[in-house]
């Protein structure tokens, strides 16, 4: 065992799958420790906040100001303010009063204002300009003025008595806040969601869902395998026939129609996550039973068995010492790779909207659901919909890892 | 002659079989789970309904129609009598549209995307294997991994990769759609153009997870082959390696032919998704439309249709495979 263990360990396959792996569920285990909200408590009011430090406003207003001098800022305060649609239409004006298009960068703000104040003239008519285009470039340059502006922003209070507003501070363009003054400010690595819920802190939780998924359903799949495959392989005849007749059909009977057949007779309101998990494993334990057949087969009449069979030993311990030591590797390799179906497929079920119930537990399926219906990946909101891909391709990629690693180490034909 | 002739016959009696059991299980499944779906029907379409005479008709009329009041039996009977006439029933959600009417124009758009994809990922996969396994080294190293993480991407994963990339970044290609909509469905060039523009990313993620899967497999099987005694005998007879590699990929070949047999259904399972994320105008998005909407009976033909669908495929293949592998050849001529 532990000189099997070792060997397991050298296999650099098996150690970067295995690394992976570990890094993911010490993720989903010390990530609750630090960040205690509930993972579907909804924050954000509104839809898909982009990822960044949320730093409450008011409280930054209310806190002491501190005067920087700094070059660019005028500069960067500029071009955050300019849209690129206005930015466009200052170059399609220049361009149509006779500058050449090569001289004018849209994305250089400085130069662009620059050479819009030395050439715009609200008198200039541009032939086969519409009067409202016109108008358009007046306000433009208007608000370019606001833009350029360098007085202080000033703080008002309603005056409930008087009715009136009175200034009770003001915001220089130099003033700066200090962070950590700040008392209420949140880090949203990833945003926020369709519904305004931390993807980050849902993502962790989905993560732990679905890994619970895929052991539930490849313990269940490997068990009823193990068991039928060794009925089959071990016992033999009627047994093996019926096993097999089963086992064959299942093979051809595509298991997502099933799954779809089963969910949705189920019906919304019974599926929870370990309800998934216990259908994803009753619907896929052919492949097991297969290969664990195949492999008693030939293991059954091997001399050792015989000899065990010939000292009077009962057909469980038989099993138990003379041939499940011999399938243990395979069978470990199996169930690997039924936790990575199982959670891949329990993301499709959830895709097609027949996932676990939505308000209960995130599942990595139930976030790529929503974000689908959403349009996440259309409107450009990455954030809610590729880390999930990432972590399901990463989950599945590291099981996958380890299984042709212990493949290759027990497996001598495999090995370089 | 005869032998092969028993071969298929054991395979047809096989697949009529399965089908028969198939049908059971779409028959069965939904109505052995708790509850009453005509209740939940009933529930949902008259809601804000304040009579209970009138809710109580409305439930009564649907049983009817669905004869969920008579006998599991004649229930069973009826359903089948109206399959083998073509008649799968009237849709809830696109009513009075005939079920059969719906999926005849989604199951071509599967059809064409799928069995193309299937084979083409597959080819690809195999020679890429083939090559991992004989070159080793560098090209191995980075094939190897990159097919085990492609392979472990699920295709709808890869669907919306591709999508983000080519068809919203870059805008080479259309986000959703079998073809443009504000074209009428002829056959001029421009449509026939649209179609093809519509095809292209569906196409190859799936192309590119079945590629992943095939070419793992293929290339411990070529492992398997290279240290054969068959090929040790060939280089020892100076035989070129471009000879030694055709024999190993037609031996290896044999069982990836009875592994694609085998994993039509997850494909084709996996494939459904990925068309969904385009709203690609097949099957996949005619099952989630019809979940959407508790439609039913479209629900239940499209399980049945798919099943259908993949019982003739694997059918086939095992068909052509009686013709490729000459152990079957050698164990008719007996």
């Amino acid at each position: 065992m532990k000189h099997t263990l070792r060997q397991v360990f050298h296999s650099p396959r098996f150690v970067v799958g295995f690394a992976i792996f570990a890094f993911i569920v010490l993720l989903v285990i010390v990530y609750p420790i630090f960040v205690r909200s509930a993972p579907l408590g909804i924050i954000g009011q509104g839809t898909f906040f982009p990822p960044g430090i949320y730093v409450n406003a008011y409280d930054s207003i209310g806190s002491e100001p501190y005067t920087l001098k700094l070059d660019n800022a005028a500069a960067k305060r500029l071009a955050s303010r300019l849209s690129d649609e206005q930015r466009l239409a200052m170059m399609e004006w220049l361009v149509a009063a006779g500058l050449s298009e090569n001289e004018i960068d849209p994305a250089d703000t400085e130069k662009l204002l620059e050479q819009w104040e030395n050439n715009y003239d609200p008198t200039i008519n541009i032939p086969g300009q519409t009067n409202a285009r016109r108008n358009y470039f007046v306000r433009l340059n208007a608000s370019l003025g606001g833009i350029l502006a360098t007085e202080a922003a000033i703080i008002a209070e309603m005056n409930a008595e008087t009715n009136t507003l009175e200034e009770t501070g003001s915001v220089d363009q130099t003033d700066y806040v200090n962070i950590n003054d700040v008392p209420n400010k949140r880090l949203l690595p990833l945003g926020t969601d369709n519904f305004g819920r931390d993807v980050l802190t849902e993502l962790v939780s989905a993560i732990g869902t679905s890994l619970l998924i895929g052991l539930v359903a490849g313990l269940i799949a490997t068990t009823i395998g193990l068991t039928l495959g060794l009925i089959a392989g071990y016992i033999g005849g009627f047994a093996d026939d019926i096993v097999m007749f089963f086992t064959n059909m299942f093979t051809v009977i595509p298991t997502f129609v099933l799954l779809i057949l089963i969910s949705y007779g189920i019906g919304q309101e019974q599926r929870g996550a370990v309800t998934i998990a216990v259908v994803i494993g009753f619907t896929s334990w052919v492949w097991t039973t297969r290969a664990v057949r195949a492999q008693v087969i030939s293991l059954r009449n091997r001399d050792h068995v015989n000899l065990s069979k010939l000292s009077g030993h009962s057909t469980t311990r038989i099993i138990l010492l003379s041939i499940l030591p011999y399938i243990a590797s395979y069978v470990v390799m199996a169930f690997i790779l039924q936790i990575s179906s199982a959670i891949l497929a329990e993301a499709g079920l959830s895709i097609l909207g027949l996932g676990p119930k939505t308000t209960e537990v995130p599942t990595l399926g139930l976030m790529m659901n929503w974000a689908m219906i959403y349009q996440a990946q259309v409107l450009g909101y990455w954030w809610a919909y590729l880390p999930v891909i990432i972590t399901i391709a990463l989950i599945s990629f590291s099981l996958n890892l380890m299984n042709t690693g212990l493949d290759q180490v027990f497996n001598p034909a495999l090995r370089e | 002659m005869k032998g092969y002739f028993r071969y298929f016959g054991g395979k047809v009696v096989w697949i009529i079989i399965t089908f028969i059991f198939a049908f059971l299980l779409n028959f069965m499944l939904p109505r052995m789970m708790p509850g009453d779906p005509v209740a939940v029907i009933t529930q949902r379409v008259t809601t804000g309904m304040q009579s209970q005479s009138g809710i109580q008709a409305v439930y009564e009329e649907y049983q009817e129609l669905f004869g969920t009041n008579k006998p599991l039996l004649t229930q069973f009977f009826l359903y089948a009598k109206n399959l083998l006439h073509g008649d799968f029933g009237t849709s809830f959600s696109q009513y009075p549209r005939p079920v059969g009417d719906i999926l005849a124009s989604s199951i071509w758009w599967t059809v064409m995307l799928q069995l193309p994809a299937i084979i083409v990922g597959w080819l690809i996969g195999n020679v890429l294997g083939v090559l991992a396994a004989y070159l080793r080294g560098g090209y191995d190293k980075i094939a190897m991994p990159a097919s085990v993480f492609v392979s472990g991407l699920p295709a709808f994963g890869m669907a919306i990769i591709l999508l983000v990339i080519f068809a919203v970044e870059l805008n080479w290609f259309p986000t959703s759609g079998g073809y443009d909509v504000a074209r009428i469905p002829d056959f001029s060039w421009a449509f026939i153009w649209s179609v093809f523009i519509h095809y292209q990313l569906p196409f190859w993620s799936i192309v590119l997870v079945v590629t992943g899967g095939q070419a793992i497999g293929m290339r411990s099987m070529a492992i398997y082959e290279l240290n054969s005694d068959y090929v040790k005998y060939s280089r020892f007879m100076g035989i070129k390696d471009r000879r030694i590699i055709l024999y190993v990929f037609r031996n290896a070949m044999l069982p990836q032919i009875t592994g694609l047999a085998l994993a039509i259904g997850t494909i084709v399972g996996g494939a459904l998704v990925a068309e969904i994320i385009f709203s690609y105008p097949g099957l996949g998005t005619t099952i989630l439309s019809a979940i959407r909407s508790q439609d039913y009976p479209l629900i239940s033909a499209t399980t049945l249709i798919i099943t259908l669908m993949v019982l003739i495929t694997t059918f086939t293949i095992e068909v052509l495979y009686g013709f490729i592998d000459p152990r079957i050849k050698a164990a008719q001529s007996d």
